[in-house]
Parts: structure tokens; sequence; C-alpha cells
């Protein structure tokens, strides 16, 4: 097909403050972790505005390839996604696998991340940007985190305490790096 | 600089700027900071796929949903879900949600003083057929206030959120109908500054598939990010 032919893609839209009518049934239905198992992580955070006030109606959504190895079947639920959303109090938390190590297109490896989609009321576009894990000793020589100013990194890392902490902020001082699309 | 392709950008003009003040939510929401090039890899390049397991009885007939007839305009909503080349996206998650006839969300912070109907909650999920097609039956949605500007109405319009071939296929939008008289006052449709963009996201009347002394329909196509890498391996079309 010609350039010329390529269709346009449909423009987005703001997911709105009333998402959970149509959303939320999917977080309901991700299949639970044992709390217990091998490799589950869970991240904890919140999402904040410039102000630091908090995001009571953002929709977030991470995805890590590697992890739908392990589901089969058209009707699996896709192991690697995890839809969540923050509460009043702009709170959320996901359990998911940890994620591996994933390849770069020229034989080096990526640490492990996820890429982490944000929707919120005010977004008339959702934020793309990705999560690693503090205590990967890969980061350091992550192609991608190495491209982002150093000043800035931070903000794609999760702290670790009891579960990992990352927080979202969509614009300020402590600005969240996203990518553009 | 990484030796990869990195992630495409909407062409200009076709997508909203995240920063849009007449939008008064977006102002303090949006990022400020120069958005970063991410290369395109594994992570990208992949996407969650949901089977048929996930579709319920009445999730495509949101009229059925409730053991009675919600009050309202009764609708057929149908389209295709195309990728950049116009190849059918099958098997592809559509959730729509909406308001009801009056206006009026099934959700907490909707304070709007119209009535709910309890025969109707607005929200439904299908996969895409083998040609890319969706369709369900709904309400009309009713046109409704909210606290932008002064006498701030928002268009009818259906919610509708979709995942494509990969991650970044993903798109969240809005449906609106035609000839509505209140989509050029409104900010979240006109933050899109591309007229023909704007008008790609408005349905048609499709007497076609509309049903003699039962219900119209409308018609919508969702051109999703992505094309194929292989152009000439399409089998079935």
């Amino acid at each position: 097909m010609t350039e010329d032919s390529r269709l346009i893609p449909t423009g987005s839209q703001t997911v709105g403050p009333f998402f959970r009518i149509g959303l939320e049934y999917l977080i309901g239905r991700t299949p639970a972790l044992d709390v217990d198992a091998a490799g589950r992580i869970e991240i904890r955070g919140r999402v904040l505005d410039r102000d630091g006030i908090p995001v009571p109606d953002a929709v977030l959504e991470f995805w890590a390839p590697h992890l739908t190895v392990s589901s089969s079947g058209p009707d699996q639920y896709p192991a690697g996604f995890r839809r969540t959303a923050t509460d009043t109090h702009g709170n959320f938390s996901v359990a998911a696998m940890r994620p591996a190590a994933v390849p770069l297109e020229n034989g080096r490896m990526q640490a492990p991340h996820m890429l982490v989609l944000v929707f919120a009321r005010g977004l008339l576009r959702h934020l793309l940007t990705r999560v690693y894990f503090e205590d990967e000793p890969g980061n350091m020589a992550d192609a991608v985190l190495q491209e982002i100013p150093a000043e800035r990194r931070a903000t794609l890392i999760a702290r670790l305490e009891n579960s990992y902490q990352w927080d979202v902020h969509l614009q300020g001082p402590n600005e969240t790096v996203f990518f553009a699309w | 600089m990484i030796d990869l392709r990195t992630v495409e950008t909407a062409i200009p003009g076709t997508q909203p700027d995240f920063h849009y003040p007449p939008y008064l939510s977006s102002i303090a929401r949006s990022p400020r900071l120069p958005l970063v090039l991410l290369p395109e890899t594994l992570t990208e390049k992949t996407g969650p796929v949901f089977g048929h397991g996930l579709i319920r009885l009445h999730d495509d007939d949101l009229t059925a949903q409730h053991g009675g007839d919600p009050i309202g305009e009764r609708i057929f909503v149908h389209g295709r879900v195309l990728d950049e080349d116009g190849r059918p996206v099958r098997g592809a998650l559509v959730e729509v949600w909406q308001a009801n006839a009056s206006g009026r969300y099934l959700h907490k912070v909707d304070i709007h003083d119209a009535p709910l109907d309890p025969h109707f909650s607005g929200a439904g999920r299908m996969i895409t057929d083998d040609d890319g097609r969706y369709s369900f039956k709904t309400i009309k949605p009713g046109a409704y206030p909210w606290g932008n500007h002064s006498n701030a109405w928002r268009p009818a319009h259906i919610h509708f959120s979709l995942f494509g071939a990969g991650i970044l296929s993903r798109l969240v939008t809005q449906m609106y109908f035609p000839g509505d008289p209140l989509q050029p006052l409104d900010p979240i449709f006109n933050s899109i500054p591309d007229e023909e963009a704007r008008r790609r996201m408005i349905s048609r009347l499709d007497m076609d598939r509309s049903e003699p002394n039962y219900a119209l329909a409308y018609a919508w196509d969702i051109v999703l990010r992505g094309r194929s890498e292989t152009p000439f391996v399409e089998a079935r079309r």
C-alpha cells in the first residue's frame, strides 16, 4: 500500500469522570495472584496533579509482554496485562508477576519494566510511561533509562519498601517522564 | 542514541494536545515537560489479547441488561475497527459506556439532576469479528451539563475503549452523533485541531441497518494506530 492510502487513526478523547461504568468490571475479573506466590510483586502509589492534589479518577494499565507466555488458550485473561483505577485519595495498587528482562533487537537486554498507560479526566490523550524496579541491577545499563536526563530518571523507578512504591506526577516539578506517541 | 526505531508520533492536528486550556481539567493534569521518544521494543510491539470468555450475555445489548425496557430512543450502533492500512482488526476488545436518555450516568460523582433509569446502566463490551466488525444495541444518550464553563453542555456521545494488535494501538475516544449543534461548542470535541479528524468522530445515520418500526442505526468506523508489517499476506479479503 502506498503512503497515500494510509488511514489516519481516530482521535483520542478523554476517558472522562465516569469511566468506572465501562472499565471497572475488568479489574474485578483479573485472576488473583496468591499473596505468597513466587515472583508476585505489588506496586502501590498515587496519581498527582501539578499542585500535588491526588487524582481520584485515573485509570492505569500495566503491560509486560513476556508474561503472556504462561497464559494459554483464547479465553485466558492476558497474564501480562493489569488495569487498576485510583481511589478517592488518588491511591492505586496493582499486583502482578515480576517482569523478566526482555531483549532489545540489537542483542542487548532491557531491565525488567512494565509499560504503563495513564487515562484520567483532564487527559485528552492517554499518557505512556514505564515503571522499573529499584532493586534490579540491570537498570544502570537499560537503554531506555540511559536516554532519559539523569535528574528525571528516578520518576520511572519504583522504590522497594514493603511493596514497590511509585507515584505518577502528571505535571509539576517532579513530573513523570512520559513518552511521545 | 539507541539504534532502534522510535514510537511513531501522530500526524499533527489529528490528535488533541495534552494541554488544552479550554478544557479546564487539562490545565493541571497534562504534562508540560517535553515528551521523550521511546524505542519500539518487544514491550511496545506486543499487547494483551482478550478472548470471548470475557463477554457475557447481553454485553452487546444495553437495553436488555436489567429486566425491562429502558426509557429513550432505541438505536443500533455498528462499525468496523481497522488498522492504518485499512485491514480489519480482528478479535479486538471494544468497551463502551454512556449516559442514559436523560443525560445521566449511573455513577456516584454524577450530580446532574436528571433521572436515573432502573433499566439502564450504560455499559457494554464486545469482540470484533473476522471483518473487524462490532455492533451493539443501546439507547441514544442525552446531552448533559458540566462545570467546564458557564452553561457548558456535552454533546451526546458514547465512550469507546479499544485494544488493537499491540499496546500502542490502544485508544479511548468518544463517538458523536450527526447533526448535533452542541459539537462546535464543546471543548473536548474541539480539542482535535483538524476539522476532518473531528468529523471522523461523528457517526453516520445508517438507514440500511435501521429496522423499520423499531430502531435507527448509526455506523462508525474506528482506525487504530499500527499497520501490518507484511502487507501482502492478508488471507481473507
